[in-house]
């Protein structure tokens, strides 16, 4: 994950592919993930909006589609 | 750049897109391409840096390591080796461990000449490295002409090799030109059948491009089918998103369609000589030299001519046009070196501007590149003719005198 003025940039080494985190909010949910119990409680500690839910839940289903992020494994 | 895809797209979850983000520059490069050295084992005809012959001021190893260290710092993903042929340097394999060793991921290109069976398995049993073989026709014939007698072989060989050591997904990449865009299903079956990924690009007017241009680039009917093409297979092919000129067609097609010069890409040439872009090896387009006090990390980030690239640019010639926010006006290299201006249409509008323009260029305006290390002498096409006599055996069996049979009178 590389920061950029406008979120972040990440790639993955496995797939070859890029992302891209267009807003420094959803760099902030994203890098908060692994210390919540769920994404929901990651996007209201980083202050999302109820009304942007929706949004945010596209942006990390398409980061896991492309494996940037994988489901927690153990407890 | 193939890699900035439509899921990147699908992962904001805010309005705003990336052209415009990308429009003003990132940090770091996310396309570096980095040409280790000029000298080459073939004469491409094509050949956008002009390579053939080692130029004795390129980096040291020790330079080139000093390079890996700030594209380190700068959390530069890969970068694209090429040249030249990277292979034939000595410390090519040094530098390419040096670099995955240090989380710089290497994507290199070659013509395949060192990619023996033994060379096969160790790229094979890295996730850090990425190799692209060349090659320009799906037959002999088509290949040979522009890349040389023999060429076609030799990247047949590396792809048999690298498949036989069990690497997948390796890139089978092509340059697009008048007499191969009618092989396009044939490079895909040879891609499928090495269990490689296509990779096609545009042919540009760079390097000694410039001199086979004019007869090799697509006819207008050819990049139409070839835009079909792309659409219709998607992203199962990648481009270097060097086809965004072709989106005024129509839809875009995946990735980014935007010149990245100086924004997403530059290049480092084989003596340090930073450029806005692969295909730009001019004066114009020079940002300065790793070996300058700050390195590339100065150079990237406050070259005056990168600054100056970053500016939002207003259209010019093409503003009015329709179909300026999908094509954005095309490649700057290709308008450059066909002596086009750099705020007009580019030389293979699909909407025709391109034509009309170049009919306007006067013979010999366009610029001539700034570097040329191609072979002094054209590799010959043909057997070297010479005689040797037979020697005129001794006049006895015992007399191995080489003055034997001499009467001086």
């Amino acid at each position: 994950m590389r920061p950029e003025p406008f979120g972040a940039l990440l790639y993955h080494f496995g797939t070859r592919r890029l992302s891209f985190l267009k807003s420094q909010t959803v760099l902030a949910v994203v890098r908060s993930l692994a210390d919540h119990p769920s994404a929901r409680s990651a996007c209201a500690a980083a202050g999302v909006p109820d009304a942007d839910l929706p949004a945010y839940a596209r942006a990390l289903a398409a980061l896991r589609d492309s494996r940037m992020i994988t489901e927690r494994t153990g407890p | 750049m193939s890699v900035v895809q439509e899921t990147a797209q699908r992962a904001s979850a805010s309005p705003g897109r990336l052209v415009d983000l990308f429009e003003r520059g990132l940090d770091a490069p996310i396309c570096l391409t980095w040409e280790l050295t000029y000298a080459c084992n073939l004469s491409c005809v094509h050949c956008l840096s002009s390579s053939g012959r080692r130029d004795p001021r390129e980096l040291t190893t020790g330079e080139a390591k000093a390079v890996i260290d700030t594209l380190e710092r700068m959390q530069v993903f890969y970068v694209n080796i090429g040249g030249g042929e990277p292979t034939v340097r000595p410390d090519f394999w040094e530098l390419v461990q040096y670099a995955t060793d240090h989380h710089v991921g290497v994507k290199f290109s070659t013509n395949g000449i060192k990619i023996d069976p033994a060379a096969a398995r160790i790229l094979a049993a890295s996730d850090y490295i990425d190799v692209q073989i060349s090659l320009d026709g799906a037959t002999a014939e088509v290949n040979d002409a522009v890349r040389g007698p023999g060429s076609y072989a030799t990247a047949m060989r590396a792809m048999r090799n690298l498949a036989d050591a069990g690497f997948r997904g390796f890139k089978l990449s092509v340059v697009m030109t008048r007499d191969n865009i009618g092989q396009l299903d044939e490079f895909k079956a040879i891609a499928d059948r090495f269990g490689a990924q296509l990779r096609i690009t545009r042919l540009r007017p760079s390097g000694r491009g410039a001199d086979v241009w004019p007869e090799l680039h697509p006819l207008p009917d050819q990049q139409r089918s070839l835009y079909d093409w792309l659409v219709a297979h998607g992203e199962d092919v990648l481009t270097g998103d060097s086809f965004f000129h072709l989106s005024a067609y129509g839809s875009a097609l995946p990735g980014l369609n935007l010149c990245g010069a100086g924004r997403v890409v530059c290049l480092i040439d084989p003596v340090g000589d930073v450029y806005a872009c692969p295909f730009a090896i001019h004066s114009q387009f020079l940002a300065g030299n790793v070996r300058d006090a700050g390195g590339f990390e100065a150079v990237w980030r406050s070259a005056p001519l990168f600054q100056q690239l970053r500016e939002p640019g207003d259209g010019g010639a093409c503003r009015s046009c329709g179909h300026y926010d999908s094509c954005r006006g095309g490649c700057m290299a290709a308008k450059f070196f066909t002596g086009l201006p750099l705020d007009g249409p580019d030389p293979e509008c699909v909407q025709g501007y391109g034509q009309a323009a170049l009919a306007a260029v006067a013979p010999g305006q366009a610029p001539k590149p700034s570097e040329d290390h191609s072979h002094r002498a054209a590799p010959r096409r043909t057997a070297v003719p010479v005689t040797i006599s037979r020697r005129r055996p001794p006049d006895r069996g015992c007399d191995e005198s080489p003055l034997a049979g001499f009467a001086p009178t």
